[in-house]
């Protein structure tokens, strides 16, 4: 059996991949997309954990997070789309109406 | 090296190449196929996990919902090349410090957490852990957690509502 410490190393990998993309990339649906492998990334650890504590709850939640991400990718993807309509780009640096 | 092994670190590499290719694709679709392949080896190993339920669901609604709707929205809005832009002073001055502190804190914990399990694992009887069936995940699904999994339902009717009321045009 694999240990689960190796699945909590490659979810804290992903995960910090993920915040690189989203750091790093300009654009707007790239961001997004690195926010859902951040998703994924928790996804990894609670099913590990739930499977090495043999407790189901993990599995639920890991259910919940689909759930809710499904519903983020429908609201943001659609205001991605107002976004690109109305500044005729996806660069996140031409959104800056509200930047410090 | 057993094969349970072997698929993790099969799954494990892709799942990284995947995320690395994400970040450093120029198109926003290669970058879409990357995020696909992450998710099918993360359902490879649900499966490795005992999670079969999960591994299902992962392919269906990531996998297939979720990465169809990016890739339908990057086929609607025409997107190109994307501009790189340098580093901010935020990122190469916080940002690097940060993440390798951040790195090699979890590292820290995994060693010391991993030695007290294995002393654990050595001293006492450890149940070994058995797959969790759909049957019983169900089970806890609608019994002690049936109010937010009928709350989801209210969630996804929001959601619709809103995608529909932010993509229409203004009459």
């Amino acid at each position: 059996m694999v240990p689960i410490s190796y699945y909590i190393i490659l979810s804290a990998v992903l995960f910090g991949l993920g915040v690189i993309g989203f750091v790093f990339k300009r654009n707007i649906i790239t961001i997004f997309m690195s926010i859902e492998l951040m998703l994924n990334a928790v996804n990894l650890a609670f099913v590990a954990f739930s499977r090495e504590f043999n407790q189901l709850d993990g599995l639920v939640f890991v259910f919940f997070v689909i759930v809710v991400a499904a519903a983020e990718a429908a609201v943001g993807l659609a205001i991605v789309m107002v976004i690109a309509r109305n500044r005729k780009s996806l660069n996140v640096e031409d959104v800056n109406l509200l930047k410090f | 090296m057993s094969v349970p092994l072997l698929v993790f670190i099969a799954c494990g590499a892709l799942a990284i190449l995947g995320a690395i290719g994400l970040i450093l694709a120029r198109e926003p679709v290669h970058s879409a196929l990357s995020l696909i392949l992450v998710m099918i080896a993360l359902a490879v190993l649900y499966l490795l996990l005992g999670a079969a339920f999960i591994a299902a669901i992962q392919i269906l609604v990531y996998g297939g919902a979720i990465m169809v709707l990016f890739v339908f929205v990057i086929m609607l809005l025409n997107a190109g090349e994307e501009v790189r832009t340098n580093l901010s002073h935020l990122a190469r001055w916080a940002g690097i410090p940060l993440a390798v502190f951040f790195l090699l804190e979890v590292a820290y914990s995994m060693v010391r957490e991993y030695g007290s399990r294995a002393a654990m694992a050595a001293g006492g009887s450890a149940a070994a852990p058995v797959p969790a069936s759909t049957t019983e995940l169900s089970l806890k699904l609608f019994t002690d957690f049936v109010l937010p999994f009928e709350l989801t339902s209210i969630l996804i009717l929001i959601a619709v509502l809103g995608a529909i009321v932010l993509a229409k045009k203004e009459s």
